[in-house]
């Protein structure tokens, strides 16, 4: 009786209702509906716009159609080295970022003593402000003298030439960002919590061995954390900025070793006020991580395990 | 028959005492296995601190030593009230502390506002606002940063905090998403009661939704405040008057043309990084409940 006369009720209440929660629901939205707009999709627009043109962000921009695009890739060799040091860093950092972390946190997930004080100690590097650890990483690395080349001093050599040698400073800032895995230890670590104790008790029953629970087990309830973790540390690696630019001056130095696509496009900019110029480079890199991301969505139903989801 | 059942029963014990021992030897050699790997891993993470820290407390002689000076002699204390004299480190600490302060506070409320219009609220339009809020943690930054200065150019915001506070009123996309999964936990039923008995959404939100929500908004707080305090590229491009340098910038100024003054770099470096270091170790729990949030939906 009660929901017979609810229901009779209802049409002609949930249309002003509706109303009313549209009205609220724009309402409580409206700071992020401006900020959108203002902050974010008109600017986006402008990017697209000055990409064709010729702009100092002082005079009214000068169209020039495909220019910019078409000096990008025929004539300008330091964009290519800027795309070729950004490629390598991805590659070479990200599953270097993606072993480790998952390592540490499987051992910090063995029940063992001091588990909350490793967890901290690897995550301070990622408090650090980033100057702070840039400046204190280029006196650490100063070849011959500083801290990393004592234990080369030992055994009588000089050590690797770290940042100051173009074969070198690449490798170097790869194993300087794999110190701030911090956040990804924490993750993997949330993820590997969750994992049932039935799924492994049922693995012992059927004899199986460390090997076997790990990749039976383990990595593929821990795959969405690999996934999530891939996609914002491509974002992250294609956008790598501030230490390079701090341990550098944004100079690139030495021959154009660090000079990173975030930093050439930061130089277009600001240095040489090539506005058009640095937002055609700002649109490359949106379609380039569109696409990259899209495949790895893509990609995802391949080896991303989501539990309860087979159906 | 009594003596067999003994023997049995003996014998099972023996046993038993026997893989009770064979499993605590094994746990042993595991733990002595992964500790073995977690403390030299944990020695190269504190490595730059340490180095930081010792540094800071040498004399000028010690920063290039060999072998490394790893405890300074004397402890040269001075460097820390000489790094602070050096530059006008007190003028950018209020400066880094009231851009820090006046973000996170905007950030805050606008994105709790949207989180709840998002989860709380049914209105047609909120899914296609929350994949566009999504769509925009995708979008690298450098396509927004020429057109947004040449905004705050002409507002003549340039070289103020403004462009560095007044973004961050109108709501942040991970905030928003990490306070609108939040939100969706918490019962639907508590809403409607609140309905039926009379209360407006502003009323439900500010006193059912945010008491509830301390933890998630505490994490936000702190997220936001470290992003602030830490931020480089921000300052950078619109700060140019060195009056209203952040920490970030101002540490530049202990490189001099003489070469950098390293211990008074690394004091200041130190005072920049000690709060940030507390704050964790005293919030420890909902730093590692904020992180594991944002992950949940992969």
């Amino acid at each position: 009786m009660a929901t017979a006369a609810a229901t009779a009720n209802v049409p002609r209440r949930r249309l002003s209702q509706g109303t009313r929660h549209t009205i609220n629901g724009l309402l409580f939205a409206s700071p992020w509906i401006f900020g959108l707009l203002v902050f974010w999709i008109y600017p986006t627009l402008a990017s697209a716009y000055y990409s064709f043109t010729k702009y100092n962000g002082v005079r009214n921009p000068t169209w020039t159609g495909l220019a910019n695009y078409i000096e990008l890739f025929t004539k300008d060799e330091e964009f290519l080295a800027a795309v070729y040091n950004t490629v390598y860093f991805a590659v070479v950092s990200i599953p270097l970022a993606i072993i480790f972390a998952f390592g540490l946190a499987m051992m910090l997930n063995a029940k063992i003593r001091g588990q909350v004080v490793y967890r901290t100690i690897y995550f301070l590097p990622t408090l650090v402000p980033e100057v702070a650890l840039a400046l204190v990483w280029i006196f650490i690395f100063t070849p011959h003298n500083g801290l990393i080349a004592a234990p080369f001093r030992a055994f009588g050599s000089r050590g690797p030439c770290w940042l100051t040698c173009a074969e070198w400073a690449r490798p170097t800032l790869v194993l300087l960002a794999l110190w701030i895995i911090g956040q990804q230890i924490i993750l993997y670590l949330a993820g590997l919590q969750d994992v049932p104790q039935d799924l492994y008790d049922a693995a012992d029953v059927d004899g199986a061995n460390f090997l076997s629970k790990f990749r039976n087990v383990t990595v593929p309830i821990l795959t969405p954390v690999v996934f999530f973790h891939l996609i914002t540390s491509v974002i992250g690696a294609l956008n790598f900025f501030a230490i390079p630019y701090i341990m550098t001056g944004g100079t690139g130095f030495p021959a154009n070793s660090t000079l990173f696509y975030s930093i050439y496009l930061y130089k277009n900019a600001f240095h040489y006020l090539e506005m058009g110029y640095a937002s055609a480079m700002a649109w490359l890199l949106f379609m380039f991580t569109l696409v990259v991301t899209l495949i790895i969505f893509r990609s995802a139903r391949l080896w991303v395990f989501y539990a309860g989801g087979e159906d | 028959m009594v003596a067999d059942s003994q023997q049995v029963q003996s014998q099972f014990a023996q046993d038993h005492a026997r893989r009770l021992m064979a499993r605590r030897v094994r746990n042993l050699i595991r733990s002595v296995l992964i500790h073995a790997s977690l403390i030299p891993a944990a020695f190269v993470f504190t490595l730059p601190f340490l180095w930081m820290l010792s540094t800071s407390l040498k004399p000028d002689v010690q920063f290039y030593a060999y072998p490394p000076v790893v405890i300074p002699y004397p402890f040269q204390w001075s460097n820390y009230p000489d790094a602070v004299k050096f530059i006008t480190f007190f003028l950018y600490l209020r400066n880094t502390l009231t851009i820090a302060v006046l973000a996170t506070i905007g950030v805050l409320i606008s994105s709790s506002l949207v989180a709840y219009s998002l989860a709380r609220i049914p209105w047609r339009g909120r899914n296609f606002l929350f994949i566009l809020t999504i769509a925009t943690l995708m979008l690298p930054f450098q396509v927004t940063m020429i057109p947004l200065f040449i905004v705050f150019k002409n507002l003549g915001w340039v070289n103020s905090w403004l462009p560095l506070i007044v973004p961050h009123w109108f709501g942040g996309a991970l905030y928003i998403f990490l306070l609108r999964q939040f939100f969706m936990t918490i019962p639907m039923e508590l809403s409607e009661a609140a309905r039926i008995d009379g209360a407006n959404e502003l009323k439900i939100y500010y006193s059912i939704l945010l008491p509830l929500s301390k933890p998630a908004l505490a994490t936000v707080a702190i997220f936001e405040f470290i992003a602030r305090w830490r931020d480089y590229i921000g300052p950078l491009i619109y700060l140019s008057d060195q009056e209203q340098y952040t920490l970030s910038l101002g540490i530049y100024e202990y490189q001099t043309q003489y070469g950098a003054e390293w211990g008074l770099l690394m004091a200041a470096s130190v005072l920049i990084t000690l709060p940030i270091i507390l704050l964790f170790f005293f919030l420890q729990k909902t730093f590692v409940q904020g992180i594991a949030l944002t992950g949940i939906k992969g």
